[in-house]
């Protein structure tokens, strides 16, 4: 049936109204608070209600913002082609190895360590990289180094690690559903027209869970632009990426229309990025249809 | 299997229309069912048969128009006080309960002591062929088994109307004939009204005592089995309803009782006015019909028919307890489908060979 | 075995996976207080520890009404959004659901610096309160998911026919819908549990004065003392989290069971 009726579209948004109205208050109105403070004039402590686009000139102008953005971007870029590479071939494991009734314990797995504790996970990356870390004492202990390397913490390789960790198993479900949905036959058919096993995954599967691979960067490097803990604890507060920034913009200089400005900027940056890439790959996408 | 008229109306819909936003999904629907009825609602996908159904049943309010239920209107009855049941086309077996607490379902306000409902829901399942399979869970059910689960659930509540929506469809062939059967033997047994939507012609053949062919929103025909195959009422049905030849045939004359035609193979033919039926618009001209078994293949020594033609047969088609021949009648360029039930003693004829065909008077219907 | 390379790789990945959780008890029960190898012994001090400290319970308390909360909040707004989205069709539901499930692609900082602009203009004190809003705003969309895959797999006719058996829409709900999906509740509350007691951003930048497990946990993190005590805090957490991931997991997998459908596996 093409449409259900009025009275079922009341009904459902009579459903929707409560959480829709959360959303809306404790989401879309702080959103657009933003939004507006970002075109408003700070004075000290306070916030003067005059348009000005002052704060993104500043912005735009600002070499510490250039440096921070573009190394959230590097950080987030690494993090998500390390996190994607890396769990590819976990996610065809899942789907074309493991026999069927193991696969949810297998899944189970994988999701468990995103479950527990951010913080700690991240706090025990510093642990294991630190100057008198678990690598360093380990590798010390056993006569392999006489003197702690410095080098594994504090940065930007140390963070990418991390955060590469802390978001594996977003990149392994997307591409595992992809996987999952492609009809078996279609490779038997790749196979049967004369390809080998490397050239069928190659014109067969791989262009197949392109749609997941894409979700898998996208849900992967939205997130981790905008991660907070990693630069802080990794990082050691020397390589701060862009929410830091935002974050010491509003609360230690208490800059609201500035920080409002950044944080407008670095989500309209993302959102370009993003829309481009779906755009570059929409002959991908196309497959799924 | 005919059906007596004089049964009082059981459900009566009058210029029902129903609209999904710009969607005209039924457009006037005028029909009566009758008590103890077996009867169905025939047509493609898309026809709304299946709104139909569920407007009777009270899941779809109706845009305008009547719907009554043993006289009552239906306006502002909600689904769960109508005196009709429905057998879903998923069947709708509550996964979370047992096979007895399925059938018990609608039960629960019923006053009864609870162990007269058990004895009804252990009745309800014995009518049905199941049972002791109270205690089973229902997810564990086979197909055939969940339907009776869904006709012994609806049919508890004695229901003035049982409504099946495609009850058969998920059923592989062997079952469904088996479930034709007893569906058919069930009715009786009941004495329910029972409305069936399906898409399956052959089905609503063999089960219903009236059948109303939809198309697009609208009732093409409703009749009699037998009438419904034998004079569709226009070209659609009859392409709908089993398999029809057709011929392109130009009309010479006309009188009260019938209308004259030259049929390509069959020579002129006086049709009569009962065989007469509409074309379909796009038709390129009147045109005249006949089913594969209104013409026999005759023998070479067979003694000669009242109407006989001649021609070559293009194609032979063996399926076991019956063949079809498609053969090129003198005179027409066009081969036609005959279908011969295979007797012991009776060779198969072979592609190429001449043959001799008679026909039956009153198998041609004129479409026009 | 098929796919042995593969296999192999696997494992490794999931070592990889485990490693720093791994490392969690080994630490937690070493008897020095530098995080290092060689290992100097077993001890059960930093748990003795752990137990004794007060400002360590009071954030516990925090982390457990805030988790309560908005797991029972995020859940029953999460029901009305899941049934809204799988049985109903609505001018704007496409917007309206985008704008529920947002949260999920947001950057938890955006979400936490908007609300405390808004939250501290309009003149609201900062307390566990605050927290349980932000909460509740992030674990819904994870709800919602959850609860949408319980409804979708739900044959609409289910619910059509306990209405025709009699039943109004209601007791229809109550009887037929609600047990089937139950399975599907309890795993996004224990989900969403597990969600805000481990949540991080929100809590900082929210709770003013008040400390929750993370936020303690972050400001002990600067003295090198305390960090054996994390240690066992950390493996008591994460115990707690697999106990509660392994539950969410059961009652998942018994909705799947219930409704007889195929099990595809997995959350999200």
């Amino acid at each position: 049936m093409a449409t259900r009726n009025a009275a079922e579209a009341a009904q459902g948004l009579r459903l929707v109204a409560p959480p829709l109205t959360y959303a809306v208050v404790m989401l879309a109105i702080p959103l657009l608070t933003i939004l507006a403070y970002s075109f408003f004039k700070d004075g000290y402590l306070t916030v003067i209600r005059e348009f000005t686009l002052e704060n993104y000139r500043a912005v735009w102008a600002d070499p510490i913002f250039h440096k921070i953005m573009t190394r959230s971007l590097l950080v987030a870029a690494l993090v998500t082609l390390v996190t994607v590479l890396l769990a590819f071939p976990v996610a065809y494991f899942l789907s074309f190895v493991v026999p069927p009734s193991h696969k949810a314990l297998w899944i189970f797995l994988i999701t468990i360590p995103f479950w527990t504790s951010y913080l700690i996970r991240v706090f025990l990356w510093k642990v294991i990289l630190g100057y008198n870390g678990v690598v360093n004492s380990g590798l010390k202990s056993i006569g392999l180094i006489d003197q702690p390397l410095s080098f594994l913490l504090y940065n930007t390789s140390s963070i990418v690690m991390t955060l590469a960790h802390a978001y594996a198993p977003f990149a392994i479900l997307p591409i595992y559903v992809a996987l999952e949905k492609i009809d078996r036959s279609l490779l038997e058919a790749g196979r049967d027209l004369g390809e080998s096993r490397a050239m069928t995954f190659w014109r067969v599967t791989l262009p197949l869970a392109m749609p997941g691979v894409l979700a898998a960067v996208l849900i992967v490097f939205i997130p981790t632009i905008g991660d907070y803990v990693t630069p802080t604890l990794i990082g050691g507060g020397k390589i701060p990426m862009i929410a830091n920034m935002i974050q010491s913009q509003m609360l230690d200089q208490d800059n609201r229309p500035m920080g409002s400005a950044l944080a407008v900027t670095a989500m309209l940056i993302v959102a370009v990025l993003s829309v481009l890439f779906l755009l570059l790959n929409r002959r991908f996408l196309r497959v799924r249809q | 299997m005919t059906f007596s008229a004089d049964r009082k109306p059981m459900i009566e819909c009058r210029q029902v229309h129903k609209h999904y936003g710009d969607y005209h999904a039924l457009r006037g629907i005028d029909l009566t069912i009758r008590a103890g009825e077996f009867f169905s609602l025939l047509g493609p996908s898309g026809c709304g048969k299946t709104t139909l159904l569920r407007t009777i049943a009270g899941f779809e309010e109706i845009s305008s128009g009547v719907v009554l239920v043993d006289g009552k209107d239906m306006s502002n009855v909600p689904a769960n006080v109508r005196p009709t049941n429905m057998v879903f086309q998923s069947y709708a077996i509550f996964p979370h309960l047992t096979v007895a607490q399925n059938v018990g379902f609608g039960l629960r306000r019923d006053p009864r002591s609870s162990a007269e409902k058990a004895r009804a829901v252990e009745e309800a399942l014995e009518m049905v062929g199941l049972k002791g399979y109270g205690k089973r869970a229902a997810h564990a059910l086979s197909g055939g088994q969940r339907q009776r689960v869904a006709l012994a659930r609806a049919l508890i509540l004695k229901p003035k109307v049982l409504l099946l929506d495609e009850p058969l469809s998920a059923l592989d062939r062997k079952m469904r004939e088996q479930m034709q059967v007893e569906l058919i033997k069930l009715q009786r047994q009941v004495g329910i009204t029972f409305v069936l939507v399906t898409h399956d012609q052959e089905e609503a053949l063999v089960m219903s005592d009236r059948i109303a062919v939809m198309f697009e929103g609208e009732i093409a025909q409703l009749a009699h089995p037998e009438a419904l195959y034998a004079r569709p009422a226009s070209r659609r049905v009859a392409d709908f309803i089993g398999l029809m030849n057709f011929l392109p045939v130009s009309i010479t004359g006309e009188s009260d009782a019938a209308v004259t035609a030259d049929v390509p193979g069959f020579g002129r033919v006086d049709i009569p006015m009962s065989n007469v039926s509409r074309a379909n618009p796009g038709d390129s001209g009147p045109s005249a019909g006949f089913r594969p078994e209104a013409m026999t293949l005759l023998g070479v020594n067979a003694p000669p028919a009242e109407r006989e033609t001649g021609g070559v047969i293009d194609e032979v088609v063996y399926y076991g307890d019956m063949t079809y021949y498609d053969v090129r009648l003198d005179g027409s360029d066009r081969p036609v489908r005959i279908s011969m039930r295979n007797v012991f003693g009776r060779d198969i004829a072979d592609v190429g060979t001449r043959t001799r065909v008679s026909w039956a008077p009153g198998s041609l219907v004129l479409f026009r | 075995m098929k796919g042995g390379g593969l296999r192999l790789y696997a494992m490794l990945y999931l070592l990889f996976l485990y490693a720093p959780i791994l490392l969690l008890p080994v630490f937690a029960f070493n008897n020095a207080t530098v995080i290092a190898f060689p290992l100097k012994g077993f001890t059960t001090e930093w748990f003795s520890q752990m137990v004794g400290n007060a400002a360590l319970r009071k954030a516990l308390t925090n982390s457990l009404v805030i988790a309560v909360s908005a797991s029972i909040l995020a859940t029953c707004l999460g029901v009305f959004a899941a049934r809204a989205s799988t049985r109903f069709s609505f001018p704007g539901k496409g917007p309206a659901m985008g704008l529920i499930m947002l949260p999920l692609v947001l950057p938890e900082i955006i979400v936490a610096m908007s609300l405390l602009v808004v939250l501290l203009a309009v003149g609201v004190q900062l307390s566990v309160f605050t927290v349980i809003i932000g909460h509740t705003l992030i674990c819904m969309p994870y709800a919602v998911a959850i609860l949408s895959t319980a409804f979708s797999s739900l044959d609409k006719s289910l619910e059509e026919a306990a209405h025709d058996l009699g039943e109004t829409k209601f007791s229809a709900f109550r009887l037929v819908i609600l047990p089937l999906v139950m399975p599907g509740i309890i795993s996004a509350l224990l989900m969403c549990f597990t969600i805000s007691l481990d949540e991080f951003i929100i809590a900082f930048f929210l709770a003013g004065n008040e400390p929750t497990l993370p936020t303690y946990i972050f400001s002990q993190l600067r003295f090198p003392k305390s960090i054996p005590v994390i240690m066992a805090l950390g493996t008591i957490l994460v115990l707690m989290s697999i106990l509660l991931l392994a539950t969410a997991e059961y009652f998942r997998r018994r909705g799947v069971a219930r409704t007889g459908t195929q099990d595809t596996g997995g959350f999200l």
